[in-house]
């Protein structure tokens, strides 16, 4: 496939719909988050920092969920499809981009509410974790070699992701815990928010969700085509290594 | 006729290979032990109190560990990759399994060597207290924790062997994994020099977590590491 082909379908109406729909959500949480919802009692303003940090957790972590179940897939899948690789890395490029973002919003959030940038607190701890472990996905990426290597080497990397985080969580949380026990979804099942509060969190969740697929389906079409363009460079040079020869043993005879 | 050796005769040669070298070579011995002593004494220049030292002593010494882990792991594979020996034994035929538990078992024998010199530097430069009922909490601490970082180094040695920049990307790699070891040998050797009133039995649950880990990372090295090398 040329990297024409790949420009043509850039943009297709399921990315248009997603996109679309990602701008209005995103329209409703501004909106919403800075104008409309109230105040915390106890919070005050800064209640308004959940509308942006709990959507970009939500979303750091289902990246590297479709990570690590893209890894498997393409591990497991007999053909070893490329896409599933591609997914794997955009899906790991945006959620390293969102975790930054939670750990920037929840220490200026911590910083109001607890007094300091930062906490030893599991949830925390484990987070930062996760944004060092990808990154360094991502530089396992960038290492070079065949696209098969690549593609071997980092679902390897990602799985091997998948054991350490549930060791990294359990063992800070033995270690000492602090964290506010989770408002939205407690395990008696009441929700403790007021209506507006709590549906503009749900459409920002919708929204950054959203934005999250539209980057990652944009992101492994660019992936594509530089795959793309790096085997047309290798056949290129291929070729011309070929004709270099062919020139020299039609010299010698 | 099968020529496939097992997978214990693999690890046992790779392993013996490996500790020949270093007998032979001496780079651990001569320079990973000095290193690791130094970092204990800075350790105590940066600190500066003799009551905080004897507190944080044990967690100091795994720390000493971590540092040395990342030297021993880069001089494993450096020995492989020079003239291509990682590939020879891939092309001889060799289980990967095997060659991943023979080179965790070398890394495994050179730290325990190094904890041992760590522990005596923490008893004469720290003040650290060794008493009867920890030592087998101790003892136990050591070879479940050794066994941990052995697996995960091997594992993230032989993934960025040969590859470019390896110096920067081994550690950016293994250091977070590692983290649950710190913790749990920190908080068990803490509890084996009751450091800050901990008691010996408070130490045993985070035998339990270095015990999971190291089967955790044994397993799926011996699982993964073939795909790793591979090229």
């Amino acid at each position: 496939m040329d990297a024409q082909t790949f420009n043509a379908r850039v943009a297709t109406p399921t990315t248009r719909l997603i996109g679309a729909l990602a701008i209005v959500s995103m329209a409703w949480v501004v909106i919403g988050g800075l104008f409309v919802t109230p105040k915390d009692v106890d919070q005050g303003d800064a209640v308004r920092i959940m509308y942006v940090h709990v959507p970009t957790a939500w979303v750091a972590y289902l990246a590297f969920i479709v990570t690590a179940l893209a890894s498997a897939c393409w591990l497991l899948s007999r053909k070893h499809s490329m896409g599933f690789d591609r997914v794997a890395g955009a899906s790991a490029e945006v959620g390293v981009i969102f975790m930054a973002m939670t750990l920037l919003s929840g220490s200026l959030w911590g910083r109001i509410t607890w007094g300091s940038y930062w906490a030893w607190d599991p949830r925390l701890t484990t987070t930062s974790f996760l944004l060092v472990t990808y990154i360094g996905y991502l530089a396992v990426r960038g290492l070079g070699g065949s696209l098969e290597q690549r593609a071997r080497r980092s679902a390897v990397i990602a799985l091997l992701a998948v054991l350490e985080i549930p060791l990294v969580h359990f063992s800070v949380l033995m270690w000492r815990s602090l964290h506010q026990e989770a408002s939205v979804l407690s395990g008696d099942g009441d929700i403790k928010m007021d209506g507006s509060m709590l549906t503009t969190l749900l459409v920002g969740v919708i929204g950054f969700t959203c934005t999250f697929a539209w980057l990652v389906m944009h992101r492994q079409r660019v992936l594509a085509m530089q795959d793309a363009m790096q085997m047309t460079q290798l056949d290129a040079a291929l070729r011309e290594r070929a004709s270099e020869s062919a020139i020299e043993g039609s010299r010698l005879t | 006729m099968s020529t496939q050796l097992s997978l214990g005769r693999v690890a046992r040669a790779v392993a013996a290979k490996d500790l020949r070298i270093e007998m032979r070579s001496r780079v651990v011995v001569n320079q990973v032990f000095p290193f690791a002593g130094l970092v204990m004494v800075m350790f105590a220049f940066a600190l500066d109190n003799d009551d905080v030292l004897t507190r944080v002593a044990g967690g100091l010494v795994w720390l000493a560990t971590l540092f040395s882990l990342i030297i021993i792991i880069q001089r494993s594979f450096a020995v492989d990759t020079a003239d291509g020996a990682l590939e020879a034994q891939r092309v001889a035929g060799l289980d990967p399994a095997g060659i991943f538990v023979g080179k965790a078992l070398a890394v495994m024998v050179q730290l325990v060597t190094l904890e041992i010199m760590l522990f005596v530097a923490a008893v004469v430069l720290y003040r650290v207290q060794l008493h009867a009922d920890g030592a087998v909490l101790l003892v136990t601490c050591v070879v479940s924790a050794t066994a941990g970082l052995s697996f995960v180094g091997t594992l993230y040695g032989g993934l960025t062997a040969g590859s470019r920049g390896r110096e920067t990307l081994l550690p950016l790699l293994m250091l977070p994994v590692v983290a649950p070891v710190l913790i749990g040998a920190t908080r068990a050797t803490e509890s084996a020099f009751n450091s800050g009133g901990a008691a010996v039995s408070d130490g045993w649950p985070w035998v339990g977590v270095l015990v999971v880990f190291a089967a955790v990372f044994g397993l799926g090295g011996i699982l993964s590491f073939g795909s790793l090398i591979e090229e």
